[in-house]
C-alpha cells in the first residue's frame, strides 16, 4: 500500500484492505509546457465503482485516459510516475498497447458505434483478437449484449445497422462491445452525459450490475449520479487530487473545504 | 433614369434581388449552353444513322450536268454576287437575290468522283424518286447508288423483279461466311501465329543462352524446329480452309446501272449490305436504322476511319479507363493514408499537399512527354532488357501500349484521388477512431477496418472526378500508346489475353482523327457527330456508375460522418 501524500488528508487509506486493480504513483501529466494533472497518488479497488467528479478540465478526464494510455494519441503528452495494472507497470517496454486496452475497456461520452451491423459491433474486438470460432463468436455477443442489458431489444435485428438504434441503445451497445473483450477494467467517461434520463437511468442500473465482475471507472459531471452508483469517488481540481474517499464520507462529510464547496453547488 | 426612379433603383438594389437575377441568369445561361451542345450532338449523331431517299436529279446546267442519283443530305444558300463568282453565269434574272443549292450524295467514288456534289436548285430541272433504286453499303470506296441490272450467283443470273430478294440473299449467305472467315482469323490461325512468334523467341533464346553447350544447343534448337514443323503443317491445314472459304465469293457479284447509264460490277465480297432506300416503310427504316447503330457500334472502321464501325475504339477507351482506375484507386488511397494518418503534420507535409493539388494543374501534354520519356522509354527499354532480350531490337513494352497510357493518365488523376481522399479521412470523427483503438485494435486494423470502409465514398467520389477527366484526355495518349487503327483488341483468346503492350484505339483520338486528318470531310462530318455522342454517352455512363455505387455506400455510413 502506497503511503499517505500531501493531496490525500486521509491518513486511513480509504482503500485499504481491499485488492487494488489500477495504482497511480505521482503521476503527472504535461500538455507540451502546460501541466494537466499534478503528483496524483490513488488506488483504484478491484470491482467496485470509483467516480471521478471536479469542474471541466479539471483532469479527471485525462486521468482515465491514462489507464488505457489513450493519451499516448495525442502529440506533445508526456507522462510521469507510475501506473500500475494488477502490479505491473503500464508503460513498461513489453507492454503491447493493444493488449493493454483489451484488459482496460473504454466507452465515451458519445456513443460512438461503427457503421457495421449490431452483430458486428459487438464482434469487432473479437474478430481483431482473431481465432475465435464462429459458434463462439454468436455466444460471446448474445452474452454481452445480455450483460449490457440489450440483448431483448436487438435480438430480432443482428443484422441491422447499429447506427438506426437509439441513443442510449447506441451507448448500451458500446457497452456490450466493451465487454465482449472480457476486459477487467471499464473505462466510462461520462457515458450518460449526451443522453436522455430513461436512458441515463438504464446505464446506471446497468453499472450496478457491471461491478459484480468488472472494476469500474466512471468519469461524472453528474453528482448525484457519482453519490448513486459509485462505491468511491475522487474529487479533482486544477489537475490535483483533492479528496478520494468512499461515496458516502465525501458527500456526507467531506474533509476539505474545496469538496464541500463543490459539491454543495459553490463553483463547476 | 429620372431624379425620382433613383431611390427606388437604388433600395432596389440594396435589397439584393438584382444579385438573384444576375445569378439566376447565369444558371440559365450554362444549362442552355450545355443543353444547347449536347442536343446539337445528339441530332446530328442520331440523325447520321437514318436512311435517306435517294432522288433522282435531272440536272440541265453546271459542273454536274447530267442525271445524278443521291441523298440529299444538307442545304443552303448563297447571295447573287457568290453565285455569279462560282459559276460564271451572269444570266440570272435581277430579283433573285439569293440561291439556293443542295448537297446532294452520290457515292459510287470509284467510277464517277466525287461523292459529294453542291447543285444549284435553280439547275434541277427534274426531281423524282424511284422504288427501284438501290443503295449498296461497301467494304471500300464508300456507298453506291443505282440499279439493279443483274444478280450473278452460283445457280445463274437473275434479273428484273426478283434480282433484289436474291441479292439479299446473296449478302446473307457472304455475311454468314465473312463471319466463318474470320472466326477461323482470329482463332487458330491467330493462335498458330502466336505460337510460331514464341517457337522463333525461344530459338533466339537459345542462341543467346551462353551456358548452353553445343550439343544441347543443337538439341534444343531441333527440338523448336520439330515443333516449328508441326505448327507450319497445321498452319498450312488451315490456311487450306481459309482459302476455300475465301473461294465461296467467287464468281458472285453485282451489275449496277449508275445514274449516268454506265454499268459496275461490284464483286459480292466487296458489298457489307443493300436496301431500297425509297420502297422502305417507316418500320422497314427503323429497322435498318437500328442495325446501322449496331454495326457502327460493333464492327471496324474501314476506309481509313471514314466508314465501317468504331468498336476497337469504344472498346479501347472502356479499357484503357478501367485499367487507369484500377491502377489510380490503390495509390492514391495509400498516398492519402500516408498523409493524412501517418505522417507527422507539419510544414513539409503542407508543402508536400500543396505540390500534389498543383499537380493537377499541369497540362496534360506534359503528362504525356513523361510517359515516353520515363514509362516508354527508360522503364519499358528496361523490362525489354531484362525479359524480353530474346525479341529485341523489336520492342516489346519499350514502345507505347496500353499499360504505358494508363499509368500515364493514373499519374496525370492520382492529385485527384488524393485530395478527396484526404478530405474523407478528415471527416471521420475522432471517437470512432477512439472507440477501435480502444477495444485493443493497432492502428493499421483501425485503419482497414472501420476508417477506409468509412471513408469509401470519398474514395469514389476521386475515383469519379480521375475517370471523368482521364475519359476526355487525348493529348498525352497520343505520345504513350493510342494509335490511329488497331483492330486487333489488346483482350483476345491468347495467352495472356490482356496485352498490355499493345497499341490501341481511343474514342478521343479518333475524333480527332476522323474529323481533322481525314481525306474525305464531307464523309467524316457525320462520323464525328456520332462518335463525340458516344463518348459523351461512355463517360456519363462510367460516372453513373460510380455514382450509384457511391450513393449505396452513404446510404450505409449515412448518420456517422459529421
Amino acid at each position: 500500500m502506497s503511503t499517505a501524500t500531501q493531496t490525500i488528508d486521509n491518513p486511513a487509506d480509504p482503500t485499504a484492505g481491499l485488492p487494488t486493480s489500477i495504482r497511480v504513483s505521482d503521476v503527472s501529466l504535461y500538455y507540451g509546457a502546460a501541466q494537466a494533472l499534478k503528483s496524483i497518488h490513488m488506488e483504484v479497488p478491484q470491482k467496485k465503482v470509483t467516480a471521478f467528479i471536479g469542474p471541466s478540465g479539471c483532469g479527471k478526464s485525462t486521468l482515465l485516459r491514462c489507464f488505457n494510455r489513450m493519451n499516448d494519441l495525442i502529440d506533445n503528452v508526456r507522462i510521469t510516475g507510475l501506473i500500475e495494472l494488477e502490479g505491473q507497470d503500464i508503460h513498461a517496454p513489453e507492454v503491447n498497447v493493444a493488449q493493454l486496452r483489451r484488459r482496460v475497456g473504454m466507452v465515451f461520452q458519445r456513443p460512438n458505434p461503427f457503421p457495421k451491423s449490431i452483430f458486428e459491433n459487438v464482434a469487432y474486438g473479437m474478430r481483431i483478437q482473431g481465432g475465435i470460432p464462429r459458434s463462439e463468436l454468436e455466444d460471446r455477443v448474445e452474452w454481452s449484449l445480455k450483460m449490457a442489458a440489450l440483448w431483448e431489444e436487438v435480438k430480432d435485428r443482428l443484422k441491422e445497422t447499429a447506427l438506426g438504434l437509439s441513443g442510449g441503445q447506441q451507448q448500451r451497445l458500446v457497452i456490450a462491445r466493451a465487454v465482449a473483450v472480457q476486459p477487467s477494467v471499464l473505462l466510462l467517461d461520462e457515458p450518460a452525459s449526451a443522453l436522455d434520463p430513461i436512458s441515463t437511468l438504464k446505464i446506471e442500473e446497468l453499472i450496478h450490475q457491471l461491478k459484480d465482475n468488472y472494476t469500474i471507472a466512471i468519469v461524472t459531471h453528474n453528482m448525484q449520479q457519482a453519490a448513486r452508483v459509485s462505491d468511491f469517488t475522487a474529487f479533482l481540481y486544477l489537475g490535483e487530487l483533492i479528496e478520494f474517499g468512499a461515496t458516502q464520507q465525501i458527500f456526507t462529510n467531506p474533509k476539505k473545504k474545496r469538496t464541500e464547496d463543490y459539491i454543495t453547488g459553490r463553483y463547476g | 433614369m429620372t431624379g425620382q426612379e433613383s431611390p427606388g433603383m437604388r433600395s432596389w438594389f440594396r435589397s439584393g434581388e438584382p444579385w438573384v437575377w444576375m445569378n439566376a441568369a447565369a444558371v440559365a445561361l450554362s444549362i442552355l449552353a450545355v443543353v444547347g451542345i449536347l442536343s446539337l450532338i445528339a441530332i446530328n449523331g442520331f440523325a447520321h444513322f437514318w436512311p435517306r431517299d435517294v432522288a433522282q436529279l435531272e440536272v440541265t446546267a453546271g459542273d454536274h450536268a447530267g442525271t445524278l442519283l443521291g441523298e440529299v443530305v444538307d442545304s443552303d444558300s448563297l447571295d447573287r454576287q457568290r453565285y455569279i463568282e462560282a459559276t460564271g453565269d451572269e444570266s440570272l434574272p435581277a430579283d433573285v437575290a439569293m440561291i439556293s443549292r443542295l448537297l446532294v450524295k452520290t457515292g459510287n467514288r470509284r467510277l464517277n468522283p466525287p461523292d459529294f456534289r453542291w447543285v444549284f436548285e435553280q439547275h434541277i430541272a427534274n426531281t423524282s424518286w424511284p422504288n427501284d433504286v438501290i443503295a449498296i453499303e461497301r467494304t471500300e470506296w464508300g456507298n453506291a447508288y443505282g440499279f439493279i441490272e443483274a444478280v450473278t450467283t452460283r445457280e445463274g443470273t437473275v434479273t428484273g423483279e426478283a434480282s433484289f430478294e436474291a441479292l439479299i440473299a446473296e449478302i446473307e449467305a457472304a455475311e454468314a461466311l465473312r463471319e466463318e472467315i474470320v472466326t477461323l482469323q482470329r482463332g487458330s490461325l491467330q493462335s498458330i501465329n502466336a505460337s510460331l512468334e514464341r517457337l522463333r523467341l525461344e530459338d533466339r533464346r537459345i542462341e543467346l543462352d551462353l551456358t548452353l553447350d553445343e550439343d544441347a544447343r543443337v538439341a534444343a534448337l531441333s527440338d523448336t524446329q520439330s515443333r516449328r514443323q508441326t505448327l507450319q503443317a497445321e498452319y498450312a491445314t488451315e490456311e487450306n480452309r481459309l482459302r476455300e472459304l475465301a473461294g465461296g465469293f467467287e464468281g458472285r457479284s453485282i451489275t449496277l446501272r449508275l445514274a449516268d447509264g454506265r454499268t459496275e460490277e461490284l464483286p459480292l465480297i466487296t458489298i457489307v449490305r443493300a436496301w431500297q432506300p425509297n420502297a422502305l416503310s417507316t418500320a422497314g427504316k427503323l429497322a435498318h436504322y437500328a442495325r446501322s447503330v449496331w454495326l457502327f457500334l460493333s464492327e471496324d472502321p474501314r476506309e481509313a476511319n471514314t466508314e465501317g464501325g468504331i468498336f476497337p475504339a469504344l472498346f479501347g477507351t472502356v479499357l484503357m479507363v478501367l485499367l487507369m482506375s484500377v491502377l489510380v484507386t490503390p495509390f492514391g488511397v495509400i498516398a492519402a493514408l500516408y498523409l493524412r494518418e501517418y505522417a507527422k503534420q507539419g510544414p513539409f507535409v503542407r508543402l508536400i499537399r500543396i505540390a500534389v493539388n498543383n499537380l493537377a494543374g499541369v497540362p496534360s501534354i506534359v503528362y504525356g512527354v513523361f510517359g515516353l520519356g520515363f514509362f516508354v522509354y527508360f522503364l519499358g527499354g528496361s523490362i525489354d532488357q531484362l525479359f524480353f532480350p530474346e525479341a529485341l531490337p523489336a520492342p516489346t513494352f519499350g514502345t507505347p501500349g496500353l499499360m504505358w497510357a494508363s499509368l500515364t493518365l493514373a499519374l496525370l488523376t492520382v492529385p485527384v484521388v488524393i485530395v478527396s481522399t484526404e478530405e474523407g479521412l478528415t471527416r471521420i470523427p475522432r471517437s470512432v477512431r477512439e472507440g477501435s483503438l480502444a477495444l485493443g485494435a493497432t492502428k493499421a486494423e483501425t485503419l482497414f477496418r472501420v476508417i477506409l470502409p468509412m471513408a469509401s465514398p470519398a474514395i469514389l467520389t476521386g475515383v469519379i472526378l480521375a475517370v471523368a477527366r482521364a475519359a476526355g484526355e487525348v493529348a498525352p495518349l497520343m505520345l504513350v500508346g493510342v494509335v490511329k487503327l488497331a483492330p486487333t483488341l489488346p483482350l483476345d483468346g491468347v495467352f495472356p489475353f490482356l496485352h498490355l503492350d499493345r497499341k490501341f484505339m481511343h474514342l478521343g483520338f479518333h475524333i480527332y482523327d476522323v474529323g481533322f486528318q481525314s481525306p474525305n470531310v464531307e464523309a467524316a462530318r457525320p462520323l464525328v457527330y456520332a462518335t463525340t455522342l458516344l463518348l459523351v454517352f461512355i463517360i456519363v455512363m462510367l460516372n453513373l456508375t460510380a455514382i450509384m455505387l457511391r450513393s449505396r455506400l452513404e446510404q450505409r455510413y449515412r448518420g456517422v460522418e459529421g
